[in-house]
């Protein structure tokens, strides 16, 4: 990023730092995570021990960091390297990005920046219109549908946390993440021990992944005398029963009709739910226990917005909530193809124009990539 | 507290309370050590064959009634610690632990409606620290302590998403409860037998321990781990010899990358020894197949790292960096 973007954007983290240390704590336990943080234009700095609020507050006001993050894992000795640390446990922890959703929306809010030349499209093409290039920055503009999206992942993640793997509701925090999803943060002595192997095969199961037919009843051969789950059972086994008969009346014919289509077919139907019912989450996060993860409270540098816990999900507007640096107007540059909504203001489209943008907006257009300092 | 009476031990001889009774008896080693016992030395010795050649001993029931059974189980122990041999230990202990395993389903089983399950629940939980509770017919364990086991294996079967689960508990039959903690059993057969000093035998005792090291000569041509192979090789080994069943996939991997590191088909064959389906003919049918000395002819190739990856066999470490196929680990080093 070039020098005067890095100082614009430093300048208004630090004003929010400064203003808003009622947003930004440590986690529990906070003695035994390792902290991390980024600069911008310059490496991760790792290994830290940040014990108390106050620590993490001076930490946030020298450096101004442009990412802080801390791990989900415990250790003895947090400060030494990663084979001297002494892994005690972890959070659960997941993380639901609208990327992964791959919905049709996101072709109406992905700009693709040319490498060389900087102009920039809306629509894939696998040439630069100006000057033939074929190296592409993509970069993504909010959109509220990728949200609600990501939301309703974050619903049936939480449904399944609670009734088939028996963590309590306030064990559960969720956070918009600052850019484009959702984290979920699981804090429950039952499962910080899993190891990472344990952690997949967990993902799986939130994910619907590798699901066979015999678990569900059907066999390669001979399933006259098969039973499928029924309506009223817990876990996969109801949630399928349900799917696949909608209604119990229904159940005895569905049955039948499942029988007769014999054993592919039935895969083919639980790839399906996978697809339908499966919650999208990255396995690698949940499966990786020595991550540093994004620090609630703190900004995410590819928006400018925070990473904020969400008390309401259902009517949390990240633009609006998660959009907390100051608003005194700056100049910018302002290249983008596409309007974007920040605190129910619309801003743009702008072609490369000079215009004057409540520092939020600025921050957001510079972050992304869409527009310089003047 | 749980009473725990001759027959309890005869199937269950390496529990705690197994020296308590020894000791209520008055027997001592040197007793043992009397011609009059000498079958039992013969009976302990029996049982250290059998299980070196991989097969379970099997005990008559009745046998069960009298104290051989526990005794046989202690002499094979001094026995064994005499001679000193790994192999031989480790054998043991997994024929002893798939022994008990036996008995710990029939026991979960047979008490599960007389809601009489103390003894082997008891067992699972001080063993293993697994909470092991009932459900109607169903036996259920939390989430976590399944699949701290369950990753293990390699089956789709075990994976969680193919279990029943509610209210963060798994849902097992008394065949599958038991199987979740075979290798564990096995361990913990292995670190009691590894926890017992012996200091001197009876001169009755000597003959048998020479005969074991004798035995033992048969394997020492067996030891295959070696630190140069990489960590999905090693593995599947493990796997192999703590007795768990390893895919198809793995034992390809491991048959191909062996033939291409130039083991013979002899030399690899025993390897498969542990798995639970264990066929000496098949096997080396399978791997003559694979070599390509046979059928086709057809040399088949170690499997790609990415292929490994896909089917859950790769266990990468930094070593691996910048590799492709197993065969190269060890071979490239990361250039920094
Ligand atoms: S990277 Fe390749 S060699 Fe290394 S563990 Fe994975 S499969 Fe084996
Ligand atoms: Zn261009
Ligand atoms: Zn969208």
């Amino acid at each position: 990023m070039n020098e005067k973007n890095a100082l614009l954007i430093e300048s208004a983290f630090k004003e929010y730092y400064f203003n808003r240390f009622d947003l930004i704590h440590v986690p529990q336990k906070a003695t035994e995570r390792e902290f991390g943080y980024q600069k911008f234009n310059s490496g991760m700095t790792r290994h830290l021990v940040i014990k108390n609020d106050k620590e993490l507050h001076l930490l946030l006001m020298r450096e101004v960091p442009s990412d802080v993050y801390c791990s989900n894992a415990y250790y003895s000795f947090p400060n030494l390297s990663m084979s001297e640390k002494d892994w005690k446990g972890a959070d659960l922890i997941f993380d639901i990005d609208a990327k992964d959703l791959a919905l049709p929306c996101r072709k109406d809010h992905t700009i693709f920046k040319c490498n060389s030349c900087n102009n920039h499209m809306i629509e894939f093409q696998s040439q630069c219109s100006k000057c033939g290039s074929t190296k592409f920055d993509i970069v993504s503009v909010g959109c509220m549908n990728c949200i609600s999206e990501s939301k309703k992942e974050v619903t049936k993640l939480v449904d399944i946390l609670t009734t088939d793997l028996n963590v309590k509701k306030e064990q559960i925090e969720v956070y918009f993440s600052g850019n484009e999803g959702f984290h979920v943060r699981v804090t429950n002595a039952d499962y910080e021990q899993l190891g990472s192997q344990e952690r997949a095969d967990l993902v799986d199961y939130i994910m619907f992944n590798g699901a066979i037919p015999e678990s569900f009843g059907i066999k390669r051969q001979n399933n006259s005398k098969t039973s499928l789950p029924t309506f009223e059972e817990k876990g996969w086994r109801g949630r399928v029963a349900r799917k696949l008969f909608s209604s119990k009346s229904k159940a005895p014919k569905v049955t039948r009709e499942i029988i007769t289509s014999g054993y592919s077919a039935f895969q083919v139907q639980l790839e399906e739910i996978k697809r339908t019912m499966g919650v999208r989450v990255d396995p690698k996060v949940t499966m990786d226990i020595h991550r540093i993860f994004r620090l609630e409270g703190s900004i995410n540098s590819k928006s400018g917005l925070s990473k904020i816990q969400c008390i309401n999900l259902d009517s949390f507007d990240p633009f609006l909530e998660a959009c907390l640096l100051g608003d005194d107007d700056i100049d910018i540059m302002a290249d983008c193809p596409i309007q974007i909504r920040l605190k129910n203001k619309k801003f743009g489209p702008f072609n490369n124009e000079i215009v004057s943008l409540p520092k939020y907006a600025a921050v957001y257009m510079l972050c992304k990539g869409l527009g310089n300092a003047t | 507290m749980l009473k725990i009476g001759a027959k309890d031990l005869a199937k269950y001889p390496f529990l705690t309370e197994a020296g308590e009774y020894l000791r209520n008896t008055g027997l001592s080693l040197e007793q043992l050590g009397d011609p009059d016992w000498q079958p039992i030395v013969e009976k302990a010795y029996g049982r250290i064959v059998v299980a070196s050649s991989g097969q379970i001993y099997g005990s008559d029931l009745e046998a069960l009634d009298n104290d051989s059974e526990l005794l046989s189980f202690l002499v094979a122990i001094i026995l064994l610690k005499s001679a000193g041999i790994a192999t031989l230990i480790r054998r043991f202990s997994l024929a002893e632990s798939r022994r008990a395993e036996k008995y710990l389903q029939q026991d979960l089983w047979i008490s599960r409606d007389k809601k009489n399950l103390e003894l082997p629940l008891k067992i699972i939980q001080d063993l293993f620290a697994v909470n092991v509770s009932i459900d109607n017919e169903d036996f259920v364990i939390k989430v976590p302590d399944y699949l701290q086991r369950a990753v293990h294996f390699h089956e789709k079967e075990w994976k969680l998403v193919n279990r029943r689960v509610a209210n963060g508990l798994v849902y097992l039959s008394a065949h599958e409860t038991v199987r979740l903690i075979r290798a564990e059993l096995g361990e913990y057969i292995n670190g009691k037998i590894q926890s017992v000093n012996v200091d001197s035998i009876p001169q009755s005792f000597r003959h048998r321990v020479e005969d074991l090291v004798a035995l033992a000569k048969k394997f020492s041509d067996t030891t295959y781990v070696s630190s140069e192979y990489p960590p999905c090789v090693k593995h599947g080994i493990e796997v192999l010899e703590k007795g768990e069943n390893l895919p198809h996939s793995g034992r390809f991997l491991l048959a191909t990358y062996l033939l291409s590191k130039g083991q013979t088909v002899d030399q690899i064959a025993p390897l498969f020894k542990n798995a639970p389906d264990y066929n000496e003919r098949t096997t080396k049918y399978q791997l003559a197949h694979i070599s390509g000395s046979s059928g086709s002819g057809t040399k088949y190739q170690c499997p790609s790292c990415e292929k490994l990856r896909s089917e859950s066999l790769c266990f990468a470490i930094p070593d691996c960096d910048g590799i492709i196929n197993p065969v190269q680990f060890g071979k490239k080093r990361k250039i920094q």
